[in-house]
């Protein structure tokens, strides 16, 4: 039998079950679509993330207490004091480090601020104007403070958008004092609304000097990071190694595995983020092939009722000559008709809702920078995966068919 | 050469270890041309018969040679061949294709054929002819008589032009007159067109049509006689 009459026939044979062949392939149209918004989305918060990193620039290191951790026993390593002034200062001698580097510490904690009656609990970062420079975002009312505000450990403050808006509404919030852990601290800057940059909402930030921070609000004399930005790309892995052994000889530490610190570049960190997104979205596209599965089950199901509500026309059809290899292509093919269809759906209400996920991302989330992300592989993997789903379980039921005696099938009632 | 040589044919249906048999070996031969009726009553084995020799069901004894050849020597595509281009089939239940037209009930078989498509048309309109259909051509087979239905089974089994055409009992949901016109259709395929027809029936009056009865009587042949005095379709004496 030729292929476009075999088509034909499992198409006709499809369109006199109109509803009950649409509400076969759900199944499948919510499977592909799972997988698709899985990839999708994935991708998208990958690229999110590690364009977030990179917007931090590549000449950007992050030198931070305790060794790299391996594994959740090493959190606690972080609150390791081994960063402190002698080792900003350290870094900053060029005898120690190469280059011509901006070294600054960073401290940061969680509390509740407040103004009169409004409160917040937010995010307090202790910085220094080389952090609005990496982050490359300034007060759009006052302005930043200066070096000299750090090292006169004055209370000023620059505030995010959002902890503008809880705390003062609609009247100006430089020249005002907001109150952290009993203390009055000057709004000197506000930032506008920015978003998330970093993984950090800037909107919800309150910036302080670092100095102020530590000695003022945390009372302690160690960092919780040191930022350093190379020159150029190009010198930082000779600027790690430098750190690496300048900090270990102060230290007096001998097996690299004994490290009281380590330093971040955003290599690592994108190499980091990428396997750990790229690991859940492996897991959630295995999960999303559940449904596929059932998916396939139920066409099995129904092409096995559809094989045997049909006996008498397989009878006939052999009877007047149809092969074995006929009945299996015409059964095989119409569940692969049923799958590749249910496939398509997927793949168009799956680009669909990725759209409308990235919209509510960008609209209510703050990430201005998400993109709609649609892989042309996920097409192709959608309705080859589809097809091959239709291809594997509709073997069974097509070969039951064709196993079918002509004399036994005609005689079916 | 006789198209059909059966040689000691039986056949026993097996079901749960009870052994019933049907055929009891079954000796005769068939030439090409022939109008053959095989009589007997309801039981007797005669549609069982039917469905060996026309390659639908299978014998358990003897041996059954088709155009000269045994037919356990054929593979399975050979056999669905031989049934495609060689045997059309007229059942009496009709089964057509349900929400189909005459003319894709007729196509049926010529998509399984190695006809050119191009000369499917020209075959599908010839064999509508021959059975007086062509003013239903386009109609669902839903919408036909039962007369009409049976005569689309017969254009539908002599669409590809096979030697031989089996009828199991063609007239058998029919009324008389349906089933006379049924008859006339097939004496004129077996004497125009030189088709071998092999027709199933309990009634004499349509037995008689054939040029030759087979009785069948508890699985064995009662008789095989010539008919001496051939009717035509209304029951009356031919020339």
């Amino acid at each position: 039998m030729r292929l476009t009459h075999t088509l034909k026939t499992a198409v006709i044979g499809l369109r006199t079950n109109k509803g009950r062949s649409m509400l076969t392939i759900l199944g499948i149209v919510i499977g592909i679509m799972s997988i698709i918004m899985v990839m999708a989305v994935g991708k998208g918060a990958e690229d999110l993330i590690l364009d977030q990193i990179r917007g931090m620039g590549s000449r950007t290191m992050s030198v931070e207490p305790g060794r790299m951790p391996q594994g959740l026993g090493d959190v606690y390593e972080i609150f390791t004091e081994s960063l402190g002034d002698k080792e900003v200062e350290a870094i900053k001698n060029k005898n120690n480090v190469r280059g011509d580097n901006r070294v600054a510490p960073f401290v940061g904690f969680m509390d509740t601020v407040s103004h009169e009656n409004e409160k917040m609990r937010t995010q307090i970062h202790g910085a220094s104007e080389l952090w609005m420079e990496i982050m490359d975002v300034y007060p759009e009312d006052g302005q930043m403070f200066t070096d000299s505000d750090v090292k006169q450990i004055a209370r000023v403050a620059v505030i995010g958008s959002e902890v503008k808006n809880e705390l003062f509404g609609e009247s100006d919030a430089v020249g005002e004092n907001i109150r952290i852990k009993g203390r009055n601290f000057k709004v000197v800057g506000v930032f506008p609304p920015t978003g998330v940059m970093m993984m950090m909402d800037v909107d919800s930030l309150i910036i302080l000097p670092y100095t102020t921070t530590q000695k003022v609000l945390l009372g302690i004399s160690h960092y919780h990071a040191i930022l350093v930005q190379a020159e150029t790309e190009a010198m930082v892995p000779g600027i790690v190694e430098d750190i690496k052994i300048t900090l270990r000889e102060m230290h007096g530490i001998t097996d690299p595995d004994k490290d009281d610190f380590h330093v971040g570049t955003m290599e690592d960190a994108m190499q980091i983020i990428g396997s750990v997104t790229s690991a859940l979205t492996i897991l959630l596209t295995l999960v999303a092939a559940i449904s596929l599965l059932v998916g396939g089950i139920g066409i099995m199901n129904i092409m096995l009722v559809s094989v045997s509500e049909r006996t008498r026309e397989i009878g006939l059809r052999k009877a007047i000559g149809a092969t074995k290899g006929d009945i299996i292509t015409q059964f095989l093919l119409e569940s692969v008709i049923l799958t590749i269809f249910g496939g398509i759906f997927g793949i168009m209400l799956g680009a669909g809702f990725t759209w409308l996920i990235g919209f509510a991302i960008r609209e209510f989330g703050g990430f201005i920078s998400w993109k709609f992300y649609f892989p042309i592989s996920a097409v192709f993997l959608g309705v080859g995966v589809a097809g091959a789903i239709g291809l594997v379980f509709g073997l069974y039921p097509a070969s039951q068919a064709a196993k079918k005696s002509p004399i036994e099938a005609l005689r079916y009632e | 050469m006789p198209i059909i040589k059966s040689k000691n044919i039986s056949k026993t249906y097996y079901a749960e270890e009870i052994e019933t048999p049907v055929l009891h070996g079954l000796d005769f031969e068939i030439e090409e041309g022939e109008f053959v009726a095989i009589m007997g009553p309801s039981g007797s084995g005669k549609s069982t018969l039917l469905h060996i020799l026309g390659f639908l069901d299978d014998q358990t004894g003897g041996t059954y040679h088709f155009n000269g050849k045994k037919i356990s020597d054929y593979t399975g595509a050979e056999i669905a061949h031989i049934r495609n281009k060689e045997m059309g089939f007229v059942f009496q239940a009709f089964n057509l294709l349900p929400r189909t037209t005459t003319y894709d009930n007729v196509k049926l078989p010529l998509v399984y054929s190695e006809y050119p498509e191009s000369e499917w048309d020209e075959m599908i309109m010839k064999a509508i002819e021959a059975v007086g259909l062509e003013h239903r051509t386009y109609f669902e087979t839903s919408q036909l008589s039962g007369g009409e239905k049976q005569r689309v089974a017969i254009a539908r089994a002599l669409v590809t032009n096979p030697t031989i055409i089996f009828a199991d009992e063609p007239t058998g949901n029919l009324d008389s007159k349906s089933g006379k016109k049924i008859i006339e259709i097939l004496q004129k395929l077996n004497e125009k067109d030189k088709h071998t027809i092999i027709l199933i029936t309990h009634e004499s009056e349509t037995a008689h049509c054939a040029e030759r009865i087979i009785h069948i009587k508890d699985g064995k042949i009662d008789s095989d006689k010539k008919v001496r005095h051939q009717k035509d379709a209304n029951h009356g004496y031919k020339k």
